[in-house]
């Protein structure tokens, strides 16, 4: 299993524990992963709000390079997944438009043919992998570890560009791993929803409340932690959740891990390699609760 | 087939816990059904009490907003066999959201037609206005065709996680409307709604842009991309100078120097280098992610390599600023 792997701006800069914890994590699994080092941003979304045209060009020259690469592309960020659900939608669909961005890219010697497979690394887990097999990889089981799945808005919607019709259950892929390692999933109210980073900077007030108030419903419902394939919501709920539980006037305290360093904690690498110091909101009650297990 | 249906009750007039509970229901339907036809045969057959809202049955008039399963829809374009997929599984019946409950399933949507009220939603066209017909368009009227397709039911409303938190976000439907007009080639105070639009609280630039809209529309109105074509109109005509906007043109400037993001300098452009008080409140989180190592400082030196292809990304950058400045002219 080889893929040309996209690790996105952000576990390239703020949260480089994701970058660590996804390739230790990936070599342990013996999942192969080709960088993509040349890659640009995808926007994120906020290009295509003000010139659409530029960021599909962009994300098109990504996809050559992963074809040129010969590999699937894998990502490990549900807004990267979103962007380039939706640019690749629309390059599929229009054959005209796509020469036109086709010719575009020539110059660099590089084209966009339709059909790449492009996964988030929580699909690539469930569908390629196989959730019985990371079974089979897991040495310490995280009995008694309760998540609180969170899975970022553009992963989930819209369903239409996102292979929901093909593969129904994305929507529940982060319970189903969460399980498969031996932890317990646990809904609340506000898995699904929007963590409000995108507005961080405009309205930190409903950004934060947003944040906080998922973040106090998964405690509610007895979550240790959160697990999220979004490293931007985890930097909204992460890195700002003591701003966030202040906002909201209640203390919150719940350590947000990446969905590698679950996985990784799983499969018995070292939580310093997985670099589980590396967030705002300690995680030392998340690693007492594997120890524990383990022991018992 | 069977049907189960779990309802949830609310009777204004009774007191205390009595007031909200839900009811179950057991029938026995075609399986063709929708969500609408099975409410009116658990009305007509099994309990007069249960109120609902609803008219056409065919998706036009937009009455029958409910929640089911956790998410707005139209419950006359529902089917059973949409959401039941293993046998005996329970379907939740819930009111709409973010609105008030007048009993059962019957929501107040006073709230929603004043949202409607505050963007203005009809034409204004210039004084005086055109001697005959004013002619449009075809080119011109289809992007608008999509949002006129609402149908005003409510579920993207009910559902916008914003409004959850803060009642003065105009919310998805009047947002999408108000694009309608600023769009129409008739319309004569474009710049003036953009204004307003942008400056004032709950405006455009307090979508977080979730998709939640999107999803739930049954009419594909879009109406966050209806928000995002705002976005892009205020800061064309010149009228969006707030965070928002800044937070935009940092970003596209980041990936155009860099081929990637620059998080360490996106905050304070955003916000803007004068804003002394807010970049001030913005120290204890930064503190905080720099001794968690969250801080890429060394980004932020002035000497950090740009992505191999740059040049190429560059060219991406001007051949699409040609041909959007030649459209344009």
């Amino acid at each position: 299993m080889k893929y040309a792997f996209w690790p996105g701006c952000v576990s390239k800069g703020a949260c480089p524990e994701l970058y660590d914890s996804m390739i230790l994590t990936c070599a342990k699994l013996g999942i192969e992963l080709e960088e993509m080092y040349d890659g640009n941003c995808t926007g994120a979304g906020v290009i295509s709000e003000h010139e659409p045209k530029l960021a599909d060009l962009l994300n098109a020259r990504n996809f050559a390079i992963a074809q040129k690469m010969g590999h699937d592309l894998v990502n490990i960020c549900s807004t990267c997944q979103g962007v380039q659900s939706m640019v690749q939608e629309k390059l599929d669909r229009d054959e005209e438009y796509r020469a036109e961005i086709n010719a575009q890219l020539a110059e660099e010697g590089l084209e966009y043919k339709p059909g790449l497979v492009i996964k988030n690394f929580m699909w690539v887990l469930v569908e390629d992998y196989g959730l019985d097999k990371l079974k089979e990889k897991v040495v310490r089981k995280l009995d008694g570890l309760n998540c609180g799945p969170f899975y970022g808005c553009y992963i989930l919607r819209p369903s239409r560009i996102l292979g929901m019709e093909e593969h129904p259950e994305r929507d529940h892929y982060l319970e189903q791993i969460i399980e498969a390692v031996g932890a317990t999933a646990v809904q609340y109210e506000g898995q699904d929803k929007c963590c409000g980073f995108p507005i961080l900077t405009n309205n930190r007030k409903n950004s934060l409340t947003q944040a906080g108030t998922h973040i106090g419903s998964a405690k509610d419902q007895g979550a240790d932690c959160l697990v999220t394939p979004c490293p931007l919501c985890h930097l909204n709920l992460d890195a700002q959740q003591p701003s966030a539980a202040e906002v909201i006037q209640r203390e919150l305290n719940v350590p947000i891990i990446h969905l590698p360093q679950l996985l990784g904690l799983a499969i018995g690498i070292d939580d310093k390699l997985l670099r589980m110091n590396r967030h705002v909101v300690g995680t030392q009650a998340v690693l007492d609760k594997v120890m524990a297990a383990v022991e018992a | 087939m069977k049907v189960r249906l779990k309802v949830k009750r609310h009777d204004p007039e009774a007191h205390g816990g009595q007031a909200s509970r839900y009811s179950d229901y057991t029938i026995d339907v075609p399986e063709h059904i929708t969500i609408l036809d099975a409410l009116l045969e658990v009305r007509d057959y099994h309990d007069g009490s249960l109120a609902f809202r609803y008219s056409c049955r065919s998706a036009i008039c937009g009455s029958c907003g409910m929640r089911v399963d956790g998410r707005g829809r139209l419950t006359c374009k529902t089917k059973v066999t949409d959401l039941v997929k293993t046998e005996g599984q329970e379907i939740l019946v819930e009111p709409m959201g973010n609105m008030p409950v007048i009993k059962d399933l019957v929501t107040d949507m006073e709230m929603y037609w004043s949202k409607m009220d505050q963007v203005t939603p009809w034409l204004q066209p210039a004084d005086p206005g055109p001697e005959r017909e004013n002619l449009v368009s075809h080119e011109a009227m289809l992007d608008l065709a999509q949002t006129m397709g609402c149908i005003h039911c409510g579920v993207c409303v009910s559902d916008c996680p914003v409004l959850e938190i803060d009642k003065s976000f105009i919310a998805p439907a009047a947002l999408a409307k108000a694009h309608r007009f600023v769009d129409d080639p008739r319309d004569a105070k474009t710049k003036e709604r953009l204004e307003e639009l942008s400056a004032v609280k709950g405006g455009i630039w307090d979508c977080t842009r979730c998709n939640m809209c999107v999803e739930v529309c049954p009419k594909d109105v879009r109406p966050m991309d209806r928000i995002m074509q705002l976005r892009e109109l205020a800061v064309k005509a010149g009228v969006a100078s707030g965070t928002g906007a800044r937070h935009g043109e940092a970003f596209v400037d980041s990936v155009q120097r860099l081929g990637r993001l620059d998080e360490m300098r996106l905050l304070p452009a955003s916000v803007g280098l004068w804003n002394a008080p807010r970049l001030l409140s913005e120290m204890p989180g930064a503190l905080r992610m720099l001794r968690a190592g969250k801080l890429p400082w060394n980004h932020a030196l002035p000497w950090r390599k740009p992505i191999a292809g740059i040049k190429h990304v560059r060219r991406l950058f001007d051949r699409a600023r040609r041909e959007k400045k030649e459209a344009s002219s």
